[in-house]
């Protein structure tokens, strides 16, 4: 079990395309991955939805933890954290 | 009458039968199976087909630079297998026998509701896009694939208020013959569509009413629906639509050409756009620059003002369609009537004499003006952007507008962020106050462009909007002819160009006039552009001295107009 913290950094937040792709790389693990919007202090929730991502509401600047449980888990997270950290510039 | 007035969004003109397209909900039975498995295994071919649907309209829209719209689809085919939405409908059936689409109708509603709670219009913003798939994937599963226009009875005119996306989705382009909506503008999804297809399309029609199947005639050249032509209508159209097609191919082959009179005089035919789909199509045409780029699509539809981030990657995108032709991006435009929801606009007695465009921007610079004009010095960065401010109406606001651009330039610099430090800043003449005194105005900027949809209005105190007196709204007026002369003087004497935006740019009754009185770029609806370059090119401007001294001196807009007609060239040559 591995849990991270982020500030989210895309300009539109977890939203939009940048939710898609995160949705699409959580798919391709097979470990557990869920996703808490610390800012919203809202539930956890499966991060392989991309319902579930938008209505987690993570707006750019909010605190999201992301919590992975499984075999590939530490591929997982090093996969997430490229992706919620190294945002292409037109993106933030 | 049989006759109604339309914006041509895609010229052209054919005849044909009516397909009246009404957005009625289908009416689902909401009943209960007997066989729960099958039923699913229904629901789960239907998904398939409305993903193949998204996804071939990816491709077509990509291919139209429309990628806000292909984002939604990217979206829209997520969500079709998301536990929570599609497969939460597949659990609903087998859970509890409903039919397939009262199942799809009762998920969609629910989570549109959810997304919709979200205090955040950004993300709740995404229950339109839920309640959408959820009418797509009904019409798959009822055999009404968006509603109709999949299966056209045969060749159509397709008539309906307002065509979305999701409409059109399925559309069997060789079925329509032309597309006519009661509402829209020229930079609807109605007119972008028509235009990919290449058919004509009429928008702004009114609310007309037209019977289903009746003939009609889509004249998207003189701009008018004819119902039940005669059979003299029919033959004059007939030829007017070989003459046309005929035109248009020799023109678009000379269409990239420069527009040179015969006395080799050359100026600039640019194209006003509202979208990155627009500049392609632009370019296309031949246009050798943009006088106007309208912002205000990216402010409509949304309960919030969009980022410095979203509108600088818009402008990038068009800059770079443009290359090194300049694009002269006009700063929001909204107030009189245009209203944004994101925008608290307070009621006005008299909102075309009250607080809209550029005095709108200046009341709340923080939010309204700095990141536009920030997003649009970084998108300039090694590219040809030009900027615009609407609305000018002293000198006082050029002086704002500029201390505005020079705050943004100094947040850039000292934030590191690149952007273009010369960029030449310009101001639109619309009205007569900045008219009358455009030649002191003119050393306070790099260059003007006239406006004249609001010029005529101001000056001849008529509302355009209004039909009693739209009439009076005459752009060869005497005294906007005298305006636009004092404004293009006054621009050369300070050795700055002149430019228009407006209609009357475009409109063959006026280019040898505007040419006469010495107007340097052209900026009109990108399909009139191989249209006005043709007319250019015959025309000789030593022999437009007479018509400018006309149109200088005359009383009565007839008298210009009589001169002006001599040399004019309409859509069939």
């Amino acid at each position: 079990m591995i849990q991270e913290t982020f500030t989210v950094k895309h300009g539109v937040g977890l939203h939009a395309r940048p939710a898609a792709k995160f949705v699409k790389l959580a798919k391709k693990f097979d470990s557990s991955i869920r996703l808490r919007n610390l800012t919203r202090d809202g539930e956890e929730v499966d991060a392989k939805s991309l319902v579930k991502v938008i209505k987690a509401a993570a707006a750019q600047h909010h605190e999201i933890r992301v919590s992975i449980d499984g075999p590939d888990e530490e591929e997982a997270i090093k996969a997430l954290t490229d992706f919620l950290i190294n945002v292409p510039e037109e993106e933030q | 009458m049989n006759r109604y007035p339309g914006i041509v969004a895609s010229p052209g003109i054919v005849t044909g039968r009516v397909f009246l397209y009404r957005k009625t909900a289908v009416q689902i039975a909401r009943k209960l199976v007997a066989d729960t498995a099958a039923e699913v295994e229904r629901y789960r071919s239907c998904v398939q087909e409305a993903d193949e649907s998204l996804s071939s309209l990816m491709e077509k829209l990509e291919v139209d630079g429309m990628a806000e719209q292909v984002e939604i689809f990217e979206i829209q085919r997520e969500f079709l297998t998301d536990p929570s939405y599609g497969e939460a409908i597949a659990e609903r059936i087998a859970e509890t026998g409903l039919v397939a689409e009262a199942a799809v109708e009762d998920v969609s509603k629910e989570l549109a509701e959810e997304f919709s709670a979200i205090d955040d219009d950004y993300f709740a913003g995404r229950s339109a896009d839920i309640l959408d798939l959820g009418k797509l994937l009904i019409g798959v599963l009822t055999g009404t694939k968006s509603h109709g226009l999949s299966s056209l009875p045969g060749p159509s005119v397709v008539i309906a208020d307002d065509l979305a996306p999701s409409d059109t989705a399925g559309i069997d382009r060789d079925k329509v013959l032309a597309l006519c909506t009661r509402a829209g503008s020229a930079t609807s999804h109605t007119a972008i569509l028509a235009r990919s297809f290449g058919i004509p399309a009429l928008v702004g029609l009114g609310p007309i009413t037209v019977d289903q199947g009746i003939e009609v005639v889509v004249d998207a050249v003189g701009g008018a629906l004819v119902l039940e032509p005669s059979p003299e209508e029919r033959a004059a159209f007939a030829e007017a639509e070989a003459k046309f097609q005929d035109r248009k191919e020799v023109l678009l082959k000379s269409a990239k050409k420069p527009a040179v009179t015969t006395d080799g005089h050359r100026v600039g035919i640019w194209a006003n756009i509202g979208s990155v789909a627009d500049a392609r199509q632009a370019i296309e045409l031949g246009a050798e620059g943009s006088g106007l780029v309208r912002t205000e699509f990216l402010f409509l539809n949304r309960k919030t003002l969009p980022t410095e981030e979203e509108q600088y990657e818009v402008y990038r995108q068009i800059a770079e369609v443009f290359g090194k032709r300049p694009a002269i991006i006009r700063t929001l435009d909204v107030g009189g009537d245009k209203e944004l929801p994101s925008v608290d606009l307070l009621p006005e007695e008299n909102p075309f004499l009250g607080r809209r465009a550029i005095r709108l921007a200046l009341s709340d610079p923080e939010r309204l003006l700095y990141p536009q004009i920030r997003a649009i010095l970084r998108a300039g960065h090694g590219r040809a952007l030009r900027m615009m401010f609407p609305m000018i109406s002293s000198l006082q606001e050029i002086q704002s507008a500029r201390e505005a651009v020079e705050h943004c330039k100094e947040e850039l610099l000292r934030e590191g962020l690149d952007h273009d430090r010369e960029m030449p800043v310009g101001v639109m003449i619309e009205i007569p106050s900045a008219a009358i005194i455009a030649d002191r105005l003119a050393h306070y900027v790099d260059f003007f462009s006239i406006g004249t949809n609001d010029l005529v209005q101001y000056t001849i105190a008529v509302d355009r909007t209004n039909d009693a007196v739209a009439h009076l709204a005459d752009t060869l007026h005497p005294a906007v002819v005298l305006l636009i002369q004092r404004v293009i003087d006054g621009a050369h004497a300070a050795g700055k160009e002149c430019g228009m935006c407006g209609e009357m740019a475009g409109d063959p009754a006026a280019i040898p006039l505007l040419l006469a009185l010495g107007l340097d770029d052209f900026s009109m609806a990108p399909g009139s552009v191989p249209f006005a370059k043709d007319q250019i090119r015959r025309l000789s401007k030593g022999d437009l001295e007479g018509l400018k001294r006309v149109a200088v001196t005359a009383s009565s807009s007839e008298e210009i107009r009589e001169e002006t007609g001599r040399f004019a060239t309409g859509l069939l040559g």
